[in-house]
């Protein structure tokens, strides 16, 4: 007869009990247990990951509310019922968050996310969290802006840890019954200081889009500033125009939506769901006040890599990237020279009909990663009014 | 029955601080990297920066005025729930309890459409001629205080009330027959031996309230500065565990040294008793 483990504890704690061995034995014999079980867990942890990944299942993180929906609508059901794999899905509220989470995590249990920007790209690479796409699996990519692989490339010694999936941008959005076009576009970034519009404003809490705007409204290049400390002047005197400082998306919609505020700094994709969704909400674009960036399907390291190549792959495909662009609002990252792309696309805020992108100002990746220690602490600071 | 317990507590508790203490005293390189190592930089540079013990004051601060605000409302709501002859006292505390159903970020959020700009507050007002511009209520310290009194205020309640409802009858009827007015009964008998659940309910709601870190996200302004707020830019936006650490151990210091000196004084017991009824 073979006894299992709780039969065995039944019977230690039942000798306790009678007296036959001390509650300290007991402890003693626990202990030792539990240490055995973590020795020996150790070596096969290597073999559980790999029993994990074959169970035909992958995780993807992406960015809540619209994005999330955009993508669960439009492709993992389908993927599925194609390939018998199921996709998990995760979100974060913005990418420092989920990088945090990704280091406390083993390899592995990540899968793919959506990567925002070429600077999150580059800083999850140099972290050794990014895993090597073979581009052979990915036939789709052919199909994909070449300037928008370029820009991964460019990060990874020509290798993809990401294939690129759509571009957004970040400008300034208002409220048209309140502020005029032609008064936003003048004004450009210095909207966002004008005293009128004090309580009436939000920005984003994110220390790079505080950093870009500062500097433009100081006049410096926003990817150069050699005058950091009056950018940061410039933050902290906005401070007391702001009512809040939002951190989601979805934060934003609900703000402006409801009128708790009439200006604020903002993502293309979010202003246009306000838009379709009747809210008279201008928009000053990249070229006036703003920075475009780029949205990639990054693979992490650990991940069952045929499993999501496929799963990049089915993304990519010109229906359901259409499908999850339209969803999201955010125009893919499809070459539109060669794939037709739908009206809505077409007439998302951000859209650009070349694919040259040659009116966009991008962030650049080393000047970020540079100043990203000094940059976020400072900013934190002034955000609470330090 | 006490070694499952006992390995429970070591293992989900006591290692995990443990694990956040160790690490208070690892470097981050410049490379964002996290190296093993015995030192007290983190500590100093903590210690000596003004900023973090602004943070420290300012999460004590709301927390304390959260303490009194749901003390003075959850003491007369005790007290009637306490004194009143029901036979089904227990759907009166189940009532107490629902908004426990409800996930606590939706909670938390739902102020946002009360105290809001166009707010069914400010709404009601304008509507009724009391006001004429919206009055601003939400995103700073006073909508961080209501969202945490709404929060905390059950646990308040639950523990002054398990207070009153434990004092026996017959010394208030006593000071009564012996010339008390109902109020002075109240003052010189009820109140003192109500104390130790008034005592314990407070205790609850400064820990839970200055280690609060929903809320004042969610509510806060520009203008609100709260220490859990700050252990989280460390460890998620500045990726700086070590920092982290040192201010998550700084804030479990803080709050344990006030716990033992409450317990000192009164007795963590009294806590125990109001969620073993």
């Amino acid at each position: 007869m073979r006894f299992g483990d709780d039969k065995k504890y039944e019977r230690l704690l039942e000798a306790c009990g009678n007296g036959d061995i001390s509650r300290r034995q007991l402890m003693g014999f626990l202990t030792v247990a539990a240490a055995a079980v973590g020795v020996v867990g150790g070596p096969f942890r290597g073999l559980t990951r790999e029993a994990l990944a074959a169970v035909e299942q992958v995780r993807f993180d992406g960015w809540g509310g619209i994005v999330s929906e955009a993508f669960r609508n439009n492709a993992f059901p389908a993927f599925t019922k194609k390939t018998g794999i199921k996709v998990v899905e995760g979100e974060f509220g913005d990418t420092d968050e989920f990088l945090t989470q990704v280091k406390a995590s083993q390899p592995g249990e990540y899968n793919i996310f959506l990567v925002s920007g070429v600077y999150d790209y580059a800083r999850f690479n140099k972290a050794g969290f990014g895993a090597w796409i073979n581009e052979a699996n990915i036939p789709n990519l052919k199909l994909i802006l070449p300037a928008t692989l370029d820009a991964f490339r460019n990060e990874t010694g020509g290798k993809l840890s990401a294939i690129p999936f759509d571009y957004g941008t970040t400008g300034i959005a208002y409220n048209r019954k309140y502020i005029s076009d032609a008064e936003a576009k003048e004004a450009g970034a210095k909207i966002l200081w004008d005293e009128k519009y004090k309580g009436k404003m939000a920005m984003y809490d994110g220390w790079q889009t505080r950093a870009w705007m500062a500097s433009l409204y100081t006049g410096q290049d926003p990817q150069g500033a050699t005058d950091v400390e009056e950018m940061w002047e410039a933050c902290r005197k906005q401070r007391d125009l702001v009512v809040k400082y939002w951190g989601s998306g979805q934060e934003f919609i609900d703000l402006m939506s409801k009128e708790e505020i009439i200006l604020s700094d903002g993502w293309s994709g979010r202003v246009a769901y306000l838009q379709q969704n009747g809210h008279d909400i201008g928009w000053v674009d990249t070229a006036n006040a703003g920075f475009a960036w780029l949205e990639g399907l990054m693979v992490l390291a650990g991940s069952p890599m045929p499993e999501c190549e496929q799963l990049l792959d089915f993304c990519s495909e010109p229906k359901v990237a259409i499908a999850i662009a339209e969803g999201q609002n955010y125009p893919p990252a499809l070459d539109p020279n060669k794939v037709e792309l739908t009206e809505k696309v077409k007439s998302l805020p951000g859209f650009d009909p070349t694919g040259k992108f040659e009116n966009f100002i991008w962030e650049k990746a080393d000047y970020w990663t540079k100043n990203q220690d000094a940059f976020k602490k400072e900013w934190e600071r002034i955000s609470k009014g330090a | 029955m006490l070694s499952p317990a006992l390995v429970s507590l070591a293992l989900f508790l006591v290692a995990p601080i443990l694990f956040i203490a160790v690490y208070s005293f690892w470097i981050r390189t410049a490379e964002g990297l996290d190296v093993p190592a015995f030192q007290f930089g983190n500590w100093i540079a903590v210690a000596t920066d003004y900023y973090y013990w602004l943070g420290l004051w300012g999460s004590f601060k709301l927390a304390l005025i959260t303490t009194i605000s749901c003390a003075i409302i959850g003491y007369p709501a005790a007290y009637f729930l306490a004194r009143i002859q029901f036979s089904n006292k227990v759907l009166l505390l189940f009532l107490l309890f629902l908004p426990f159903w409800i996930s606590y970020i939706i909670r938390t959020m739902a102020w946002i459409s009360v105290l809001g700009r166009t707010g069914a507050l400010n709404t009601m007002l304008i509507s009724l001629g009391i006001i004429d511009e919206p009055l601003k209520m939400l995103y700073n310290d006073f909508s961080v205080i209501m969202g945490l009194v709404y929060f905390l205020l059950p646990y308040m309640i639950i523990n002054i009330y398990v207070s009153l409802d434990g004092i026996d009858r017959n010394l208030e009827a006593s000071a009564r027959t012996l010339g008390c007015s109902p109020w002075q009964t109240f003052r010189e008998v009820t109140l003192p031996l109500s104390l130790p659940g008034l005592g314990a309910g407070c205790m609850l709601c400064f820990v839970l309230a200055a280690g609060s870190y929903v809320t004042p996200r969610l509510l806060g302004g520009p203008d609100t500065l709260f220490f859990p707020d700050l252990i989280y830019e460390a460890i998620i936006s500045q990726l700086d565990w070590p920092t982290g650490a040192v201010l998550s151990v700084i804030l479990l210091l803080s709050l344990g040294l006030l716990v033992a000196v409450y317990n000192r004084f009164m007795s963590l017991s009294d806590i125990y008793r109001s969620f073993a009824r």
